[in-house]
Parts: structure tokens; C-alpha cells; sequence
């Protein structure tokens, strides 16, 4: 075992070209780089936050953490194993220990299935009752009720869907959640509670978070680390105290200035 | 009268019909805008900010009950024939809308777009309107105005977009700008260059402006009175600064406070109003806020309570305990 192998997640030189339509049938296809050699790493029950403006790179760099779509270049080792070199089935056997989180709580989750089915969606190899035990206390230890198993999305609010997005991602007891956006769609007063609510988990579980945010308050609130994107580019990376209170990039500035109130 | 205000609306209630019956969506609603005045209108989702936008368009569901009296310039807007209210729509009072990719149609080029109030409202010939399009491109500060003109929606960034939405609502030089939550799809760089641009081209023009938002930080910069929203009515209504300063509405402070802000320490816990947005289909009928209300009595479940002018000048509140509440923070 090398010395690196303690980090949660390791991310080396990883870069992602997307091929765009041709202009002509004989032209190439213009290609779209849509990251560029981005390198972090992120010690277990600390948490990173990815900030940058639309086109930057952000969703895409989770989605590559997720192992959602193959780099055309670099490593995500989680927990010393090579995402992207795992067969199918290693892979679906190590999922369980980082989950993700999605930005818009109407549309991430089904609304044909049950609070039950969709919270123990993740879970593998269980019996029925000990499904419905862990969905319950994924439930309760989001702040909602035991009764809401065998209710559907469309009877909650923003916020308590995306509780039921978080419990969903809780039930593996993962320790790194990946979330992208995960309070743009929700009104100011229950962004706070489910931001709290983030934190208590962390706090309980030693969770790490990846959270890619427009919101820089809420970044330098709940993450030790951040990573400011710029064209799919890293221009900025370091601790959040260090970056907030001294900003080096043109970039980071332009959006801390830009922060209204 | 001598001082008709540009933009008068006194108890507005607006009943809507759901799949749960009549609901009120709109429990009395009283401002006034003056020529040059920029309101703000803040609250969260379903507290009736948009319906207010959308009554004062005569934009509302055809079902809906409206009362009350909307006054533009001594003119009233409720129950005018529609054929009236089309020509004060785009022409008198301009909208710039949430989503600048649905709210712009796919299909037509930005310019024909543009040009459609002008050839409609103005009676423009198609050269005289595709020169006045050009000019109100350059207004917006979109790049390369001229070749614009037949570029489609999809060819343009989220920002630009907006600004092609501001030049249609300014097309005719309405007397009223209403701009709901126009930079909420944008990029916070992005949302600072077009409300500046808002800001610029209102006070230019000496237009009303009613910003419609749910952040509260936005508004500081932006307008001159905020007026704070919540389950169909204003619960405070203060001059910008006066309220950046003091909240006495437990809502508001509930709001300033849960707003997460630079500097704070790592891990630090927001306050949180406990609770969530009532439902409209089961809305108390007195205190819509009662139920979150630390400080809630019985009185505030019997009725609701009167909007009050407190000692500031014109700072409003409904609140029958904001003396006891509201301390200066």
C-alpha cells in the first residue's frame, strides 16, 4: 500500500473531451474539452466544494466522480481502487459507498414509486423487511417519518423531497456524497434546513460531501476545500479560508464580488 | 388629484379555483408606485408573488375571482375588456419573465421577436421597427446587434437571452417595468451585469420597476421599498435600507436569518424557521405564518392581522406583537 491510499478520493489529471455533431459531412468532428487536467485530493470526513460558472466543468467533474461517464484521460481512485479500471460488477459492488445527490428534487426522483421503493433502491441482497428497516431509519434520520414509506413524491414539498433524495443516498451509508446543486431548487428558509441537515450528517457519519454550488456562502459554510473552475479548467484550488479570504484568481473574485447583499 | 401615483393597487384578493375548491391566493393587497419607484416584491414559492405580477398584466386564469382595484395612472385595469387591456400590455407596462428559454419562442428569429409590440402596438412599417430593434439591442448591450437580429433563441446564452427579453419589454417604452425573478436561471456573475442593466435602463427611462425575487440579498442593491410576501399577503413593507436594518415581522427575520453568508464559521448551524410553506389549498385563514411563529397568540389564529405603520416612516408590518419582537439587530 502506498502512502496515498489513506485519501478518500484521489482525482489525477482527469480530463473529458466531448465529440460535438459535424458542421459538414466531411469535416471532422470539433471536439468540446470539457475538462482539463484537474488533480485533488480529499481525505475522508472532509468536504470540497466545486464552484464555477455554468459551461465551467462542474457537473461534468461530478458526474466523472460518480463514475457516470469515462474520462478520455485520468484517474478517480476511491478508496485506492481505480474507478474507471473496475470491471461492471466490481464496480456495482463498490457504488454503494458514494452515492449522489441531484439539484432538482421534482425531477430526480420517480413519481410512480412509492417513498419505500425509492429510498431502498440502492440497497442489494436484502430481504424485504430488512429493506423496509434501513428504508425507516434512512427516514427518521433525515427528519422524516416512518409513515411516509408508502406515500408518493408528488405528496411533499421541495424540501422534504429532497430529504427523501438525501435519505435515498444515506441507506448505503456511503462515505462520500457527491451533490450537485443540491439547494438551487428550494425556498430560502428550507435551503436551511436541509443545509443543516448536511452538516449534522456529516457530523454523525464523518461523511465527505463534493458540492458543486453556485453558492459560495454556502460552500465556505460546509466545505474545507474548494475548487474553482473556469472553462473547464482548475484556476483556483485550496482550502476555503485561505481562498475566501484571499481570492488569487480574476475568476474567483469575479464571483465573490459578484455575491448580491 | 394632483399626485395619482403611476401604479395603485388597493385590496387586491385574487380566489383561485383548484382541485380543492375556491382558495384565496391574494388576501388584500395595497401599494402604490410612483413614476421612477423601484419596488420589491420577495417572499417563497406559492406566497403570491408571481399571481400578483400576472393580475397586474390582466394575465390571470380565466376562472379566477379578482377584487379590489389595480389603477394605472387613475385608469382602472380590473374588468377592462380585454381589447383594452392589450393595448396597455407590452405597451404601458413591459414584463421580463423567470425563464428567458420558455418564455422566448423557439421558432421566430430574436429580431421578429423584438419587432412584433412595435409592428403591433406602434404601428411601425417593418424598416422603421427592424431599426428601432437594432437600437434596442444596443440598449441591452448585446454584442454584434445587427447580425443578432436572425439569430434563433437556442443561439444565445442564458444572459443574452434575458436581454433580448428586457428589449421586448422595453420595446414600446412602457411606463412600468415588471420583472419577475429575471436572473433567477443565471449565473451569479451573469445576474449582476443584467440587473445593473435594469437598474440603468429604468432610471433612464423613469420607469416604474416592480422586481419580483425570492432573494433577499438581490433586492438591497436594486429598489428602493421591499415589500415581503407571505401566504397571499404583505406581511412588512419597509424602505430598503430600513429594513436591511430592522425586521419586525418574525417572517422576515426568520428570512434574513436562515440566509447563509460569507464568513461565517465552518460548520456553523443556520437559524431555521421551523415548519414549511403552508399549502395553498389549506391556508389558515387568519396568520398564514402562524403556525412557524415562535411568538404566535391566539389572536393570530383567529383573524388576520392588521398591516400597521410603526413609528419609522412607512415601515408596515403585520404583526400584532412586532413591539415585543422587533428589535433592532
Amino acid at each position: 500500500m502506498n502512502q496515498a491510499s489513506n485519501m478518500l478520493l484521489e482525482v489525477k489529471g482527469l480530463s473529458q473531451t466531448y465529440a460535438l455533431p459535424r458542421s459538414n459531412w466531411f469535416a471532422p468532428k470539433p471536439t468540446l474539452q470539457a475538462l482539463q487536467q484537474i488533480h485533488f485530493e480529499l481525505a475522508p470526513g472532509k468536504s470540497l466544494g466545486i464552484v464555477g460558472e455554468s459551461g465551467s466543468g462542474k457537473s461534468t467533474l461530478a458526474r466523472l466522480i460518480m463514475a457516470l461517464e469515462k474520462p478520455t484521460e485520468g484517474r478517480v481512485i476511491f478508496k485506492g481502487q481505480d474507478l474507471n479500471r473496475l470491471n461492471p460488477d466490481q464496480l456495482r459492488e463498490i457504488r454503494p459507498e458514494f452515492q449522489m445527490v441531484f439539484q432538482d428534487p421534482y425531477s430526480a426522483l420517480d413519481p410512480r414509486q412509492t417513498v419505500l421503493k425509492i429510498v431502498s433502491e440502492p440497497i442489494q441482497n436484502k430481504t424485504q423487511s430488512e429493506m423496509k428497516e434501513l428504508a425507516v431509519s434512512a427516514l427518521m434520520e433525515v427528519g422524516l417519518l416512518a409513515s411516509d414509506l408508502d406515500k408518493y413524491p408528488h405528496e411533499f414539498s421541495g424540501g422534504q423531497r429532497q430529504r427523501i433524495a438525501i435519505a435515498r443516498a444515506l441507506i448505503t451509508r456511503p462515505s462520500l456524497i457527491v451533490a450537485d446543486e443540491p439547494l438551487s431548487a428550494l425556498d430560502v428558509s428550507v435551503q436551511a434546513q436541509v443545509l443543516n441537515l448536511m452538516m449534522d450528517l456529516q457530523d454523525k457519519h464523518g461523511l465527505s460531501y463534493v458540492l458543486v454550488s453556485h453558492d459560495l456562502a454556502v460552500v465556505n459554510l460546509m466545505c474545507d476545500d474548494v475548487m474553482v473552475l473556469q472553462e473547464g479548467c482548475m484556476v483556483e484550488y485550496g482550502s476555503s479560508d485561505e481562498i475566501f479570504k484571499n481570492p488569487k484568481h480574476p475568476c474567483t473574485q469575479n464571483l465573490l464580488s459578484a455575491i448580491p447583499g | 388629484m394632483v399626485n395619482t401615483p403611476l401604479l395603485s393597487v388597493q385590496n387586491l384578493r385574487v380566489a383561485l379555483e383548484t382541485a380543492h375548491g375556491q382558495v384565496e391566493a391574494l388576501r388584500g393587497l395595497n401599494f402604490d408606485m410612483q413614476r421612477g419607484e423601484k419596488l420589491g416584491l420577495i417572499g417563497e414559492s406559492g406566497c403570491g408573488k408571481s399571481l400578483t405580477a400576472l393580475a397586474i398584466m390582466g394575465l390571470l386564469p380565466a376562472r379566477s375571482q379578482v377584487n379590489g382595484s389595480i389603477a394605472l395612472d387613475g385608469t382602472e385595469l380590473i374588468g377592462m375588456p380585454d381589447e383594452d387591456m392589450c393595448k396597455i400590455r407590452g405597451a404601458r407596462i413591459g414584463m421580463i419573465f423567470q425563464e428567458p428559454m420558455t418564455a422566448l419562442n423557439p421558432l421566430h428569429t430574436i429580431g421578429h421577436q423584438i419587432a412584433e409590440p412595435l409592428l403591433l402596438h406602434q404601428r411601425m412599417t417593418v424598416s422603421a421597427a427592424k431599426l428601432r430593434t437594432i437600437e434596442l439591442l444596443e440598449r441591452v448591450q448585446l454584442p454584434r446587434a445587427k447580425e443578432r437580429l436572425q439569430a434563433y433563441p437556442h443561439q444565445l446564452s442564458g444572459g443574452q437571452r434575458q436581454r433580448v427579453m428586457m428589449a421586448m419589454a422595453l420595446a414600446c417604452q412602457p411606463d412600468i417595468l415588471i420583472a419577475d425573478e429575471p436572473t433567477t436561471a443565471l449565473d451569479v456573475t451573469v445576474q449582476k451585469e443584467v440587473l445593473a442593466l435594469i437598474s440603468q435602463l429604468v432610471s433612464e427611462d423613469g420607469m416604474g420597476l416592480l422586481l419580483i425575487s425570492h432573494d433577499l440579498g438581490l433586492m438591497r442593491d436594486q429598489v428602493d421599498r421591499v415589500m415581503v410576501m407571505y401566504g397571499g399577503a404583505v406581511v412588512e413593507s419597509a424602505p430598503t435600507e430600513a429594513l436591511f436594518q430592522t425586521r419586525l415581522h418574525p417572517y422576515t427575520q426568520g428570512l434574513f436569518a436562515a440566509r447563509p453568508q460569507l464568513g461565517l464559521k465552518r460548520g456553523t448551524r443556520l437559524s431555521t424557521i421551523p415548519g414549511q410553506v403552508p399549502d395553498l389549498s389549506n391556508w389558515p385563514s387568519a396568520c398564514a405564518f402562524a403556525d412557524r411563529c415562535a411568538h404566535a397568540e391566539a389572536s393570530c389564529r383567529a383573524s388576520l392581522p392588521a398591516l400597521v405603520q410603526v413609528s419609522e416612516p412607512s415601515h408596515f408590518v403585520r404583526c400584532p406583537k412586532w413591539e415585543a419582537i422587533g428589535l433592532p439587530q
